[in-house]
């Protein structure tokens, strides 16, 4: 693959509801009540049930596996969690909006890419970054 | 109260043998939303160059949850107050990825405690080898005890 610094990877938009986060919760054993019951969120202080920052990091990570073709070929990946994505009880739930550019290719065949993830239009993901074998 | 630094350097217990499983791999994928071949069918993996299907970059995040941070709030000694702990940051190196078969086991440390403003800071180096000892996933991650 041909790739130079600044390419920006094809986007994508994943819509979470409050039955996605029932299922994240059992598959990744995280059965904390924030990310499902109303009141126990808004108790400690949060504006509603939040989705997992796990969850948002694992959605985030697509736009670099689904690119990338095998995701065995991604090193590294990590973000910090710097705003939470509220989930309403509707049918809409909440849209994550993940584009990511390329921003260093490296003379061993590896690259960094930037992840940006967005929620109500602003950044929910910080420094989300993963290194990647290019094929 | 704030956490004790003295608890910086302390390393728990290797786990348990975890093995990960193909179905646990396709329920987390599909719970991500994620119909990448490589997660759910052995022979697009084998022609990819796994010996079996391989796990989403973040499944690791079951392991970490299930005996990191459990090992943590288990610990009475640390005194974590598990209501008031929220996910700062998680970062993954891998040195391949993780697959159906493997039996592995995660070492957890305490890298690092600060106090600022009253919020405890925890950062957490989780090893996650297989039985063997070869190194699968480096797992880092800071932790937030909010005031």
């Amino acid at each position: 693959m041909t790739v130079e610094a600044g390419f920006e990877l094809p986007p994508i938009d994943v819509r979470v509801t409050r039955a996605d986060l029932v299922r994240y919760a059992g598959a990744s054993l995280d059965f904390n009540p924030i990310h499902w019951n109303e009141q126990v969120a808004t108790e400690v202080g949060l504006p509603g049930v939040i989705a997992h920052g796990m969850f948002t990091m694992a959605l985030a990570g697509r736009i670099v596996t689904d690119w990338l073709g095998d995701p065995g070929a991604v090193l590294e990946y990590g973000s910090r969690f710097i705003r939470p994505v509220v989930v309403p009880g509707d049918a809409d739930g909440a849209l994550v909006e993940v584009t990511a550019k390329v921003r260093e290719v490296r003379e061993d065949g590896t690259a960094r890419v930037d992840i940006t993830a967005k929620f109500d239009g602003k950044a929910v993901l910080g420094k989300a970054v993963a290194i990647v074998r290019l094929p | 109260m704030p956490l004790d630094p003295s608890f910086v350097g302390h390393t728990y217990p290797r786990s348990e043998t975890y093995e990960v499983g193909r179905a646990k791999i396709r329920e987390f994928a599909e719970a991500i939303g994620d119909d990448h071949p490589l997660y759910r069918d052995v022979a697009a993996a084998q022609a990819a160059g796994h010996p079996d299907v391989i796990a989403p970059p973040t499944f690791a995040t079951i392991l970490f949850g299930k005996y990191s941070m459990g090992a943590i709030v288990d610990d009475p000694e640390l005194g974590l107050n598990y209501d008031r702990l929220v996910h700062g940051d998680m970062n993954f190196a891998y040195a391949r990825p993780l697959r159906a078969g493997d039996r592995v086991t995660v070492t957890t440390h305490i890298a690092q405690i600060d106090t600022r403003m009253g919020n405890d800071f925890l950062t957490i180096r989780a090893e996650i080898d297989t039985e063997d000892g070869e190194r699968v996933i480096t797992a880092l991650s800071q932790l937030v005890v909010r005031a």
